[in-house]
């Protein structure tokens, strides 16, 4: 099952500088477990060391926010399109 | 930006300018929705930065301009501010800052963020400035002030 991840420019760095990368898994946890292991340290920058998403990252499967749908533990399939992005966010 | 800053007063207003990727130059302004609806706090709604996002996929277009107003203090990036755009930020953007605390004058500055580490940058009206006037003079004169030292 090959899974697309469109990569944001600020983690680029830990894909050699691609823009869209594969991975695999049936839930978006195993996903992040399979790209750490083609693109080190891509996953510490998207999920704690407690294992669940960072505060200010979005990501989503297709068009959902899968804070929405599960986090981590949503499940995959065949095909399916996940984004991440900076969650754009500050205050005075 | 000064327009949506002031439209939105007194919560905090942002958006984006996009521009064509590798080019630098900001040419799409995208008014964003503060899902915070706050005038202390904003922040970007998830779904709408999806849409915006993947058009600007679909454009081969990044994030020239990331900017926010504040309504109470200084064009000057928070801690907060800081914080966020250096754990996971945007980067190669100009972060733009713009106060509405004063009705009358606008004052905007732009930084660079990376690293927790804020660099001021100079702005230079160019392009049009029979525009830039124009805006001011609708705006009352002198009410825009491209601050920098």
């Amino acid at each position: 099952m090959s899974i697309e991840v469109r990569v944001p420019t600020i983690l680029r760095p830990h894909t050699g500088g691609q823009k869209l990368v594969t991975g695999e898994g049936e839930t978006l946890a195993e996903l992040f477990d399979s790209l750490d292991a083609q693109h080190t340290g891509l996953k510490a920058r998207v999920v704690t060391d407690e294992g669940a998403l960072h505060r200010f990252v979005n990501v989503y499967i297709n068009d959902e926010d899968v804070r929405f749908i599960g986090g981590l533990e949503a499940k995959l399939a065949d095909g399916d399109s996940i984004t991440i992005l900076p969650a754009v966010a500050g205050g005075m | 930006m000064v327009a949506h800053a002031r439209a939105d007063h007194p919560d905090e207003a942002c958006g984006l300018i996009a521009g064509p990727e590798g080019t630098g130059e900001p040419q799409r302004h995208i008014p964003m929705i503060n899902a915070a609806r706050s005038a202390t706090f904003y922040e970007f709604d998830a779904e709408e930065w999806k849409q915006v996002y993947d058009r600007m996929w679909d454009n081969d277009e990044e994030v020239v301009v990331a900017y926010h107003s504040h309504t109470h203090t200084e064009a000057y990036p928070s801690r907060s501010d800081t914080g966020i755009a250096s754990e996971l930020g945007l980067p190669g953007a100009h972060y733009v800052l713009v106060t509405t605390k004063d009705p009358d004058i606008a004052e905007v500055r732009s930084y660079r963020i990376a690293d927790g580490v804020v660099n001021e940058e100079p702005i230079e009206v160019t392009g049009a400035p029979e525009a830039v006037q124009s805006y001011k003079f609708a705006h009352t004169p002198d009410s825009t002030v491209y601050d920098c030292p």
